[in-house]
């Protein structure tokens, strides 16, 4: 049947279908560049599975790193990343949770509260090596606390300190001011809201925090290169238990160390195959614990989000 | 109740009971300790400022802030030692460049994408994935740039080496989209409903209301997502210490080896150098050209912001 317009002719009609057209393009170019990230991760993951996942066997685990590829492991690298992220997160959470708390429940409205806002904005702007370049002028020759597993978490903690304080502001900030009314009606001090109340109701969130600043800072590498975390590490810390009275020991505080992304990057740059062997098993181990702390962290958020109906 | 009997019981009025003072003192105190745990954040940018002012003044002593800026070479650690900071400022610009040319489209396409074209069940899946590029160690992104990306660059550039800025550039580009896109994303989430349901009744399309409508009125949102991913680009230091090789080099092709400000730092540190040398005052000042480049970009971030803000 003829149409009694002719429409291939008529500009408005022109003008949709053209319109239109752009429309499902810029569509298709959306879906493609989440499509090019997601194959960049899978290519990421598989390209580092291909090389190293032959070589994670327990043995690669329990040896220390070695002149021979076939021989070397990590295991003063795991040692030392696990000393430094709890010496992180003994320094960063309380801290990082005090000031998410002052600035969202105390802070009066003047210009000392604008500078730490701006100042916490500002810092995840700043580059984490120079971090490492702080650190290593005051903790380590200032302070003299040498180039020690004490000096790595200090300043990964500082590096993630803004993280924890934003995720617990936000997390407080999500409690509805009812439940700060019902605990003043019935007599409480401010303190004993936040602490009754408050920090309870937002731990989700806050736990959440924590785990994401972990996360980044059992990759960071830079800031720890820059204090001199040494690149070859055959020995372990000195062990926190002891045999004679109080049992227990912070020498390990005081200790070298290395970490997994520094012996990584330390394989990586030998120009021999076989310790890319070595580094790519290490970038699985640390990919697993990165995206396991990841998954944690959302499957928390998650189930608070469920459990928490105000 | 008698007021008599009342003041027989205590002698305090109920606002002066010890108990009461002590309680109004914990919770001062308490107070000012949570109070000095957010100035603590103050103290972290004065130590970061402070220590690499101080530590990069005697630097100046030996070098002259002439031959610094205009020298073109940069051989700290060699005999013949020379202090210009050009290569490594042209090595920094030229991998966030790269990386920029990468991260800008990328991450502004998907947050497009993700606000207005798709709906709120498939993003809450999407996003978490795309922020996964964001928490992978960045040594292992040099992993990545160095034996995954720098071959395939090979076979399109067979004169090409095996460190190179290009593939460095392409690799931290990528791992910037989550902070371009999930900002921008926020942005334009935040933009009201009712001006694109306008835009939508003035019969224009999809396409034309992100671009005349939403991304215009998330202008603030977005400029502060590329501020993020260019001081992270700026900033980043292992991709480029792995795969772009350590060699300070003042050109703009991408296919050659060149140092990064970052990259020089890293490589100083590998070594052992005396506190108080010429080589160790020079990381410093590497690190405070760094800090006021990011600096800068942040001010014109923050000046582009508020030029927009002032026109609504």
């Amino acid at each position: 049947m003829m149409n009694l317009v002719d429409t291939s002719r008529d500009p408005i009609l022109k003008d949709i279908r053209h319109r239109k057209m752009v429309d499902f393009l810029f569509s298709v170019a959306g879906l493609m560049s989440l499509l090019f990230a997601l194959i960049t991760l899978l290519a990421l993951v598989l390209d580092l599975s291909i090389t190293g996942v032959p070589r994670l066997n327990a043995e690669f685990f329990m040896n220390f790193p070695s002149r021979f590829a076939e021989k070397a492991g990590i295991l003063s690298a795991w040692v030392g990343s696990f000393c430094v992220m709890m010496t992180t997160a003994f320094c960063a959470i309380p801290i990082g949770v005090a000031a998410g708390v002052y600035l969202e429940e105390y802070a009066p409205k003047n210009w000392m509260t604008q500078l730490i806002e701006l100042n916490i904005v500002n810092l995840a702007g700043i580059p984490s090596i120079t971090f490492g370049l702080m650190a290593l002028g005051i903790f380590v020759y200032k302070l003299g606390l040498g180039q020690s597993i004490l000096t790595a978490g200090l300043t990964l903690g500082l590096l993630v300190l803004p993280i924890i304080i934003v995720t617990t502001r936000e997390s407080v900030k999500a409690i509805p001011s009812s439940i700060r009314e019902a605990s003043y009606a019935v007599g409480a001090s401010k303190w004993q809201t936040i602490r009754y109340h408050i920090l309870p109701y937002s731990s989700g969130g806050i736990l959440t925090g924590v785990i994401i600043s972990l996360s980044r800072a059992i990759g960071e590498t830079a800031p720890l290169i820059t204090i001199g975390a040494l690149t070859f590490v055959a020995f372990l810390p000195t062990s926190p238990v002891k045999e004679s009275f109080p049992f227990v020991s912070f020498q390990w505080l005081s200790d070298p160390f290395t970490v997994l992304p520094i012996q990584m990057f330390n394989w990586l740059s030998r120009p021999q195959p076989e310790f890319h062997v070595n580094a790519a098993a290490t970038g699985i181990v640390l990919l697993m614990m990165t995206l396991l702390l990841n998954g944690i962290a959302i499957y928390i958020r998650y189930r608070f989000r469920k459990k928490m109906k105000w | 109740m008698a007021k008599s009997s009342s003041q027989k019981l205590t002698e305090f009025t109920a606002a002066d009971h010890p108990v009461r003072r002590l309680r109004r003192f914990k919770e001062r105190a308490i107070e000012f300790i949570l109070f000095l745990a957010a100035a603590s954040s103050v103290l972290i940018t004065l130590g970061i400022v402070g220590i690499l002012v101080t530590e990069s003044l005697p630097f100046f002593a030996h070098v002259s802030f002439k031959d610094f800026l205009t020298d073109t070479e940069w051989t700290p650690l060699f005999e013949n030692a020379h202090y210009g900071i050009l290569p490594l400022v042209c090595g920094t610009f030229l991998s966030t460049f790269i990386a920029l040319i990468v991260a800008i489209p990328l991450g502004t396409v998907a947050a497009s994408y993700l606000s207005e074209y798709i709906s709120g069940n498939a993003r809450e899946i999407l996003k978490p994935i795309l922020e996964m590029l964001a928490a992978i160690p960045t040594v292992v992104y040099g992993y990545f740039a160095l034996l995954f990306v720098t071959p395939i660059l090979q076979k399109v550039f067979p004169e090409m080496g095996g460190f190179n800025v290009l593939s460095a550039g392409i690799v931290i580009g990528i791992m910037i989209v989550p902070y371009v896109s999930s900002l921008s994303e926020d942005a334009m989430r935040s933009v009201p409903n009712h001006l694109r349901e306008a835009s939508f009744a003035m019969g224009a399309s999809r396409f034309q209301t992100v671009f005349r409508v939403v991304i215009p009125s998330a202008f603030s949102g977005i400029t502060s997502a590329y501020t993020l991913g260019i001081s992270r680009a700026l900033g980043e230091t292992m991709v480029v210490a792995i795969a772009a090789g350590m060699q300070p080099n003042l050109t703009l092709n991408p296919t050659q080896p060149a140092a990064t400000i970052t990259a020089f730092i890293v490589q100083v540190s590998l070594g052992d150098l005396p506190h108080g040398s010429v080589g160790y005052q020079s990381i410093y000042v590497a690190g405070l050209t760094l800090l006021l480049l990011t600096l800068g970009f942040n001010v014109i971030g923050l000046w582009l912001r508020k030029r927009f803000q002032e026109r609504e």
